[in-house]
């Protein structure tokens, strides 16, 4: 919930054990962080300054450019340290259309993203991890010798001790003094230092959290991965149904006519025995190739109508209701030619949905009701059977909700118990000239 | 059936094992094929060179392997509305077969599943009854249709609608009378009060089954 996170880090923190701890932790090891990314960063960049005369530097320059990325990364991830409960930050990255590591530099190089890592990186390695420190050292590492006083005192014998090198401390009342202090300091100090630790997780959430747009953009990107992905699957549907309408069913059909000559061949035969069993043997062969024919050609229509791209969603809505073993009225004004994907889709609604009318609904009826208006296709599928369907259960529906999501379409079903079902699916799309 | 008068024949399929395979059921039923070729404007030309009794095609051909063999029937038919024509589809099609019987006068058409090839006998016959100027349709057309709710035909009695399903096959009074073992009075009166209960009014008697058929498959 993006709400309670952007409140929750701008809040002043409650006061609780565990804050403090992790901001501790937090600025600690963000210091130490600092401070590696400052060292191998000069020599990187020195070394990569000097080999630029021989020309090797610069790919080491351009790649240096893209260390942000990483340190970003680990930076995402040491936010939780914090949060532990919330979830992780996005990367802002995009990912690449094409594979290959020059279309992933390329990507990189364009994204704003990347120069804000970098811009991030350099402020970490010289400005950030400093302040960390010192914010530490001030709220935590002061109190502690102060606290620390009268153990100081006893390793330290007689002569006194000096903690902080603030004042002399010669006893062990002055030191028990000074220990209470130093407690008092720690409490008083740790709230700055949890506000800070806030404040600092803020900073980095901005810099390298993803933005409005570019969180948009991954949105529109997975939506156009899935509208891919759901081409792709049609297309192979088709190179199924042409293989198998090129190949097997040929065959099987040359085979039955094959067949169908030897029958008449075999009652050429004079009557006997041999002449009877043979005509019976064809006879059982026939028909064993006729019903591999009739499978063929059901599964055939199952995988891709050849009707919906002749003659458009109109047709394919009537063949599919003939084929319904419970009787079906279709109610509907001539559709338009429609996008291939919008005709597809809807045919395989109305498909799914007579199929869970036949399988399910003990419907003795249903009734299709489809039209084009307002710049959208609108399909009804209306049942009079017991009702109580679950969209949830079905993969059937699922996978048609996902269809329909491709082409910014919805899928109702409404199936109160005792009935009656109604699955509507509604497109938005113009009509095509075809 | 081979004592038939025997047949000029142009087939378009582009499977070369089929066509083979059909060239041999006409073979040995005595008709000639005169053309076998594999695409939809061969078939075309084919026609004009060959002018044939009768003419057998596949739906699904080259170069779209969309309906070109139905659409080359359908022009076929809009230049000759009496060269009888059998379509063959790899699927039963309601609006496949009404557009074949949308053609001329609906009369020489015929619009057979390509399975039933495999029965060879009944192929043969459907294809005689067409070059006769029959209309066969699909049983498994008719079948469909019949498992729908459709108003005109829902005042049909349900013998009366296995009548029309008969008619629509392309059969005789004569074969109705025999597949449903009745009288062949029986099946005219029923035939009588299908066309009177499908609007259509006395005229040429041939033709009104055409319409009734017709009738149904549109409805």
């Amino acid at each position: 919930m993006p709400t309670t996170t952007t409140t929750s880090t701008t809040r002043w923190p409650r006061p609780h054990l565990t804050a403090p701890c992790r901001s501790i932790a937090y600025l600690a090891t963000g210091a130490l962080l600092g401070l590696t990314v400052l060292l191998i960063g000069t020599v990187l960049v020195t070394l990569s300054g000097l080999l630029v005369i021989v020309l090797v530097g610069i790919p080491l320059l351009a790649a240096l450019t893209l260390s942000g990325i990483p340190l970003a990364a680990l930076e995402r991830r040491r936010l939780r340290l914090l949060k532990p409960a919330e979830t992780p930050a996005p990367t802002p990255h995009r990912t690449p259309e094409s594979p290959g590591v020059a279309a992933w530099f390329r990507l990189r190089l364009r994204e704003q993203a990347t120069w804000r890592e970098l811009a991030y990186t350099v402020l970490l390695a010289l400005v950030l991890w400093p302040l960390d420190l010192l914010v530490v050292a001030c709220a935590f590492a002061l109190p502690a010798l102060l606290i620390a006083a009268p153990a100081h005192l006893a390793v330290a014998g007689s002569g006194g001790i000096r903690p902080a090198k603030l004042w002399l401390v010669d006893g062990y009342p002055a030191a028990t003094a000074t220990a209470l202090l130093g407690l008092v300091l720690l409490l008083v100090l740790l709230l700055p230092l949890v506000a800070y630790a806030a404040a600092r997780a803020a900073f980095t959430r901005l810099l390298l959290a993803p933005r409005e747009s570019e969180l948009a953009d991954s949105l529109a990107e997975v939506t156009r991965s899935r509208a891919r992905l759901v081409d792709a699957f049609e297309a192979e549907r088709r190179r199924i149904e042409r293989d198998l309408h090129d190949g097997a069913q040929q065959r099987l059909v040359a085979l039955t006519m094959s067949l169908g000559l030897a029958r008449l061949d075999a009652a050429g035969i004079p009557e006997g025995p041999v002449a009877r069993r043979l005509a019976d043997a064809l006879a059982t062969a026939h028909a064993e190739a006729d019903g591999a024919l009739t499978e063929l050609r059901e599964l055939i229509r199952g995988i891709h109508p050849q009707v919906l791209a002749d003659y458009g969603l109109t047709a394919a809505i009537e063949d599919a209701a003939d084929r319904s073993t419970v009787p079906v009225d279709i109610e509907y004004a001539e559709l338009p030619r429609l996008p291939e994907p919008v005709e597809s889709a809807g045919y395989f609604a109305v498909r799914e949905a007579l199929t869970n009318i036949d399988r399910h609904s003990g419907a003795r009826e249903a009734r299709i009701t489809a039209a084009h208006t307002r710049g959208a296709l609108r399909i009804d599928v209306r049942d009079d059977g017991r009702g109580g369907a679950d969209p949830g259960r079905g993969t059937g529906l699922t996978g048609l909700a996902d269809r329909l999501a491709v082409l910014d379409g919805r899928l109702t079903v409404t199936s109160p118990p005792g009935g009656p079902t109604v699955l509507s699916v509604e497109i938005p799309c113009q009509a095509e000239a075809r | 059936m081979p004592s038939r008068s025997p047949l000029r024949v142009v087939l378009a399929e582009d499977s070369v094992l089929l066509r083979e395979g059909l060239v041999g059921v006409l073979t040995r039923f005595g008709h000639e094929t005169v053309a076998a070729v594999g695409d939809a404007d061969a078939l075309r030309d084919a026609v004009s060179a060959y002018e044939p009794d009768v003419v057998v095609t596949d739906v699904r051909m080259p170069p779209g392997f969309q309906d070109e063999g139905l659409r080359a029937a359908v022009e076929l038919r809009a230049v000759r509305p009496r060269l009888p024509v059998l379509v063959l589809s790899q699927y039963v099609q309601r609006a496949y077969a009404a557009e074949l019987l949308d053609t001329g006068d609906g009369t020489g058409v015929g619009y057979l599943l390509k399975d039933r090839v495999g029965q060879v006998e009944q192929f043969v016959e459907a294809l005689t009854r067409v070059a006769q100027g029959g209309t066969v349709v699909d049983p498994e057309v008719v079948r469909q249709l019949l498992r729908r709710r459709r108003d005109p035909l829902a005042q049909l009695t349900p013998r009366e609608r296995e009548v029309l399903a008969l008619v629509a096959e392309g059969k005789s009074n004569a074969a109705i009378a025999h597949d449903l073992v009745v009288s062949e009075a029986a099946v005219g009166k029923h035939i009588g009060n299908i066309l009177g209960k499908l609007d259509l009014p006395p005229a040429d008697g041939t033709h009104r089954r055409v319409l009734a058929v017709l009738a149904y498959l549109r409805a």
